[in-house]
């Protein structure tokens, strides 16, 4: 039941835990909690409109949950709701003093007695009763301790779009050396020399002082892709990378993808390249009407799927 | 037919050159009119870039809703009443006060009213730029003000210019109407060179300041295609 202890694991680098996601009167996301862990290769089906492009824009706050809590590591991007983080009522003078009544008349263990007291203060709203200063100085320290500016932790996630998103204005240089050098990561010198290497990778050195405008889609997403590269980021998260794409150059972007994964980068991918799913999958997870339906590894979802529409989804696609 | 004939009008363009009460009438004049539009230009620049940006930041930031209602309300005050009723009342209600300069009346007038202009430009030539390019800024990690000024508004410049430059020429040719509160521009000097004391003719120094206003315009079109082309550069190559 209780498991909203701040931190994250170690090996967890972003978490959207109960995120509900309203635009209008239409709810999206209706309380999804997905967990991504260093080097996984997650991808997302599901039928359009289903709210997995909601989803995986809420995990680096593109999107701002209507409520939910997102993680960066042990950051939390979104607000802080004090009534539900631990660290915080335990600091309440609500919770100090119950557990000293407690502590005399029961013997239950320190973690029990925790948990016992902190569901009552829950269910009661003591907190926003008795608290006072002090409280709020707790509030406000949970905030400066765990609280990051979401600016800080999208240089760390990258995104790859649909419609690749390059920089119009700048050439294909400046679009990979733009943000490391103006985020200070990296001089302009060492932002170019790794920008060249990139695009060697990818075999379009030539184009590093083309505008985008002239390049095809499959060379605009394969640059998109090392733009976030170039930012040297934990997660990579993709949005129906080749969706925008002629067929012909499907191709060399999931190759490209392909090649990430193998090299251990952590990807979220929505996709609907079902190849690419039983391929380089990791977990493959099932979105319908905004709730996770299934959630399991490649072989199982594929091979034995239990939920119902996800069964319909499957037979409709998998021709 | 016409009650003028080309000779005629020759002659008296060879009258305004070569008398010197007339010319130095239409430089006047010109000069008037040079600097009200110059003056209200700068204001309505600054003033409008403002509010653009004050309800561009609305769409993004509930913090900014009142202001930008505020933006809504004098836009539309602005825009919906003739800029003639706007003269009148800045000279004879708000500004009615003695030895208030009426230039300076002219210049506020015209620089609010294009303020409101020049602010709808700016944030249609923003918003013409696909969401997608400050989604990417800021999935990179860049701030919302960065991603702007480095991404959003270069590219938004091409489209905003081409206006810039239609409301320069409207404003040039609506403070025209300044001679309303008593002010002598490049029309009115028209007119009195024009009257019963001088020329007894207002065709022949009407076609001469026509040629004054076409030739600015003119200037002005040029001035803008060049920076156009300039701002241009990233859609060739």
């Amino acid at each position: 039941m209780i498991d909203n202890k701040a931190p994250l694991r170690e090996n967890e680098i972003v978490k959207v835990k109960n995120v509900y996601k309203n635009f209008g009167k239409v709810e999206v996301l209706k309380g999804v909690t997905l967990k991504i862990k260093k080097g996984e290769k997650v991808v997302i089906l599901g039928p359009s409109g289903s709210g997995k492009s909601t989803l995986l824009r809420c995990l680096n706050l593109l999107e701002d949950p209507t409520y939910g809590e997102v993680w960066f590591h042990d950051n939390l991007l979104t607000p802080v709701d004090p009534y539900i983080h631990f660290d915080i009522i335990e600091k309440s003078k609500t919770f100090k003093k119950m557990k000293e009544e407690y502590l005399l008349t029961t013997n239950l263990t320190e973690e029990e007695l925790r948990e016992k007291i902190i569901l009552e203060i829950k269910k009661d709203d003591l907190l926003k009763k008795n608290e006072g200063k002090e409280f709020k100085k707790a509030v406000k320290d949970f905030y400066n301790e765990h609280v990051l500016d979401a600016n800080k932790a999208r240089a760390k996630i990258g995104m790859v779009f649909q419609h690749f998103n390059l920089f119009n204005n700048l050439t294909v240089l400046e679009n990979l050396t733009l943000a490391p050098v103006k985020l200070k990561l990296k001089s302009k010198e060492e932002a170019e020399e790794k920008a060249y290497a990139l695009l060697k990778r990818i075999g379009l050195e030539d184009k590093a002082n083309v505008y985008p405008s002239t390049l095809s889609g499959g060379q605009k997403q394969r640059i998109a892709i090392i733009r976030s590269l170039a930012m040297e980021p934990e997660v990579i998260l993709f949005d129906e990378p080749t969706s925008a794409l002629d067929p012909e150059m499907v191709g060399e972007v999931l190759e490209l993808m392909k090649e990430l994964a193998e090299e251990g980068m952590t990807m979220v991918v929505v996709t609907h390249e079902m190849g690419f799913a039983k391929e380089v999958a990791t977990r493959v997870i099932f979105i319908d009407e905004g709730i996770i339906k299934e959630e399991n590894t490649p072989k199982e979802f594929f091979g034995a799927p239990k939920d119902e529409r996800l069964k319909e989804f499957l037979s409709k696609v998998l021709i | 037919m016409f009650g003028f004939n080309v000779m005629k009008i020759i002659n008296g363009f060879i009258e305004i050159f070569s008398t010197s009460d007339y010319i130095t009438t239409v430089l006047d004049g010109l000069k008037l009119t040079l600097i009200i539009t110059v003056c209200a230009l700068v204001i309505g620049l600054a003033l409008g870039l403002i509010l653009a940006i004050i309800k561009i930041m609305a769409l993004n930031m509930p913090k900014m809703k009142i202001p930008a209602k505020v933006c809504d309300v004098y836009i539309a005050i602005i825009r919906g009443t003739p800029v003639a009723l706007q003269l009148f009342i800045m000279a004879f209600a708000v500004f009615a006060i003695r030895g208030f300069p009426l230039e300076l009346t002219a210049i506020i007038t015209f620089g609010l009213n294009s303020s409101a202009y020049v602010a709808e430009n700016i944030r249609a030539g923003i918003l013409s730029i696909d969401k997608g390019q400050m989604e990417a800024g800021r999935s990179l990690g860049l701030s919302y003000g960065t991603t702007m000024s480095k991404i959003v508004v270069p590219q938004a410049i091409k489209n905003i210019i081409p206006t810039i430059g239609n409301e320069i020429i409207a404003l040039l040719k609506e403070t025209s109407i300044v001679s309303m509160i008593g002010l002598i521009d490049l029309t009115f000097a028209a007119k009195i060179i024009g009257s019963g004391q001088n020329m007894a003719s207002y065709i022949v120094p009407m076609l001469f300041v026509a040629i004054f206003y076409l030739a600015m315009v003119y200037l002005i079109t040029l001035l803008i295609n060049y920076i156009e082309r300039r701002f241009r550069k990233s859609d060739r190559q």
